[in-house]
């Protein structure tokens, strides 16, 4: 099995604090895996150097290739991004923003091709938010808001999709709308999935495989029921976990 | 959508058309009238047409850069840092003619870049575009350079201490098409590179860390910007004084009936920029004739309460 994403030892310094240590993982074609860590970790800069945001140390490959020094168009065809904060302070339509995902496919002064609206149409369909299409993204609900974010970068029509935080903010129904949402596209079209996530259940319930980091190191990587034991779980957080009962493994839902 | 912009595209060609023959001489029929209209009323309405496109399109950029409605080159001390490189160059600079383009001019674009970029960085540092950050620092940057212009005007002699103020109240008293020629070329470069990044000015609207996941090169789309908005207002200072508000209430305007997509936006702003400005300037040459007032002078009263319900509207 080809790797999706391989990261190799990548360090980074912002304005002289180094936030990531050397973090190596990898992960398959077609994994949903959650990162997962205290406050601080690096979590989000990780991100942001599979984004080509930053010039780090150490080897972050998408597909086999570098994100750092990426073309922007090219690697915005390898990989999408969900970010964590929605503030815009104009009113854009939801259609005119998800088709803002095909902007790596279009070029600068060509219109929207018939393949780019099929693209938004697909997307705006898996995520059922086709009905908001003409609202404007200020008036819908943080959860239908979310899942706009989410057709954006199904648009893009990736192999790899980023998101930080999906579910954060959210109530729980829609919380649970979210995780299902990013599961069906995890196995319907077949996306590596890679999620910072705060939310340790929600990790272990959702995903294949959890990373953990702390202080910008890899501390942990393997399946959630590894994870979910007082050992690891106390190195990570440095407080006392007392396990009640056993987690059910995703398979079962 | 067609129907707006006929009516927009009619509205500009009426201004350019019908207010040069409006004023005290009656250009038709008046025996000295060819030779007005041609050495001043078409001169003055091509300046004025020229300098609201600039200023009104700097504020739609600078409103997606900054991706916050109350950027413009007002706000921001952008007009401040031109009319300072401006004022600058007419106490001390030669009256240095490169290949046509004036000094003034050149020195505006600079005075403006660098002051957009100064309150960028500390906008930045701040981390966050949110209103009352702008517009403190802009208001600081503003009375800051206003009291260096206020410097220089007092270690002027009374003559050109009075010839800097009628220029800093903001008109377009011009004679002969030198001013109009020399204001089209900085503009039409800046109109040619803003045309070409209206999907990334989309883009900028949700934020640069998506706009660059999504594949736009964030800091060259940036760096172009900022310098085709510091090239128009830097411009449109020099020769036409910093005439407020423009930059503010014509995207806005525009907005209401284009929304926030740039492809549409752009074109509206540039037509209704033009038409509006020309309109200022009408009533400013009519409304007391035979004494013509600033066109800034129009602006401002119209701009202020604007800019306040603005405010008021948001909060």
């Amino acid at each position: 099995m080809n790797n999706a994403i391989q990261i190799n030892d990548v360090a980074l310094e912002l304005n002289g604090t180094p936030i990531l240590r050397g973090v190596s993982f990898d992960i398959g074609q077609g994994e949903y895996v959650s990162i997962i860590g205290p406050n601080g970790a690096g979590k989000t800069t990780l991100l942001r150097c599979l984004l080509g945001m930053y010039s780090y140390n150490g080897s972050a490959r998408i597909n086999g290739t570098e994100c750092r020094g990426y073309d922007s168009r090219a690697l915005a065809r390898q990989v999408s991004y969900v970010p964590q904060t929605h503030d815009i302070e104009f009113p854009l339509a939801v259609y005119d923003f998800v088709m803002m995902g095909r902007y790596p496919y279009l070029s600068a002064l060509s219109p929207a091709q018939k393949q780019d609206e099929e693209a938004v149409e697909r997307a705006l369909q898996i995520t059922g938010t086709g009905q908001f299409r003409n609202r404007t993204l200020r008036t819908l609900s943080g959860g239908e808001r979310q899942k706009v974010y989410i057709a954006a970068a199904l648009a893009q029509e990736t192999p790899v999709m980023l998101l930080d935080e999906p579910a954060t903010f959210l109530d729980w129904r829609h919380q649970t709308e979210v995780m299902k949402l990013l599961k069906k596209i995890n196995a319907e079209c077949g996306a590596t999935i890679l999620a910072v996530n705060h939310d340790l259940n929600s990790a272990a319930h959702w995903s294949d495989r959890i990373i953990a980091l702390k202080n910008g190191k890899t501390l942990f990587s393997g399946t959630p029921q590894e994870l979910i034991q007082p050992a690891p779980l106390e190195t990570l957080f440095e407080t006392a976990f007392v396990r009640k009962e056993t987690l059910a493994p995703a398979s079962e839902q | 959508m067609k129907l707006k912009f006929a009516i927009l595209i009619l509205l500009s060609l009426a201004a350019l058309i019908v207010f040069p023959m409006l004023g005290s001489t009656d250009v038709l029929h008046d025996p000295m009238g060819r030779e007005i209209l041609m050495k001043l009323r078409f001169p003055r309405v091509l300046t004025a047409f020229l300098a609201g496109i600039a200023l009104a399109s700097s504020g739609m950029i600078f409103q997606a850069l900054f991706r916050n409605p109350l950027a413009t080159p007002d706000t921001l001390g952008v007009s401040g840092g031109a009319a300072l490189g401006a004022t600058l160059w007419m106490r001390f600079g030669a009256p240095l003619l490169l290949i046509g383009v004036t000094g003034a001019s050149i020195a505006g674009f600079l005075g403006a870049l660098g002051t957009v970029l100064l309150v960028y960085g500390l906008a930045r540092f701040k981390s966050g575009f949110s209103s009352a950050t702008l517009l403190l620092a802009g208001v600081a940057v503003n009375l800051f350079l206003s009291s260096l212009i206020l410097l220089m005007q007092y270690f002027s002699d009374p003559g050109e201490t009075f010839r800097m103020i009628r220029w800093l109240m903001g008109g377009f008293s011009v004679v002969g098409f030198a001013t109009p020629v020399n204001l089209a070329v900085f503009t039409v470069i800046g109109l040619m590179i803003t045309a070409l990044l209206t999907r990334e000015m989309n883009l900028l609207l949700t934020g640069e860390e998506l706009a660059g996941a999504r594949g736009v090169n964030v800091d060259r789309t940036k760096k172009m910007l900022f310098f085709s908005a510091s090239l128009m207002t830097g411009a449109a200072v020099a020769f036409c004084g910093p005439i407020a508000f423009v930059g503010l209430m014509v995207p806005h305007i525009c907005r209401q009936f284009t929304g926030s997509d740039h492809r549409k936006l752009f074109p509206a702003v540039i037509l209704l920029g033009g038409a509006f400005m020309v309109i200022c300037d009408g009533l400013a040459r009519t409304l007391l004739a035979p004494v013509e007032m600033p066109a800034g002078l129009i602006t401002s009263l119209l701009g202020g309460p604007f800019f306040l319900w603005l405010l008021l509207k948001k909060s």
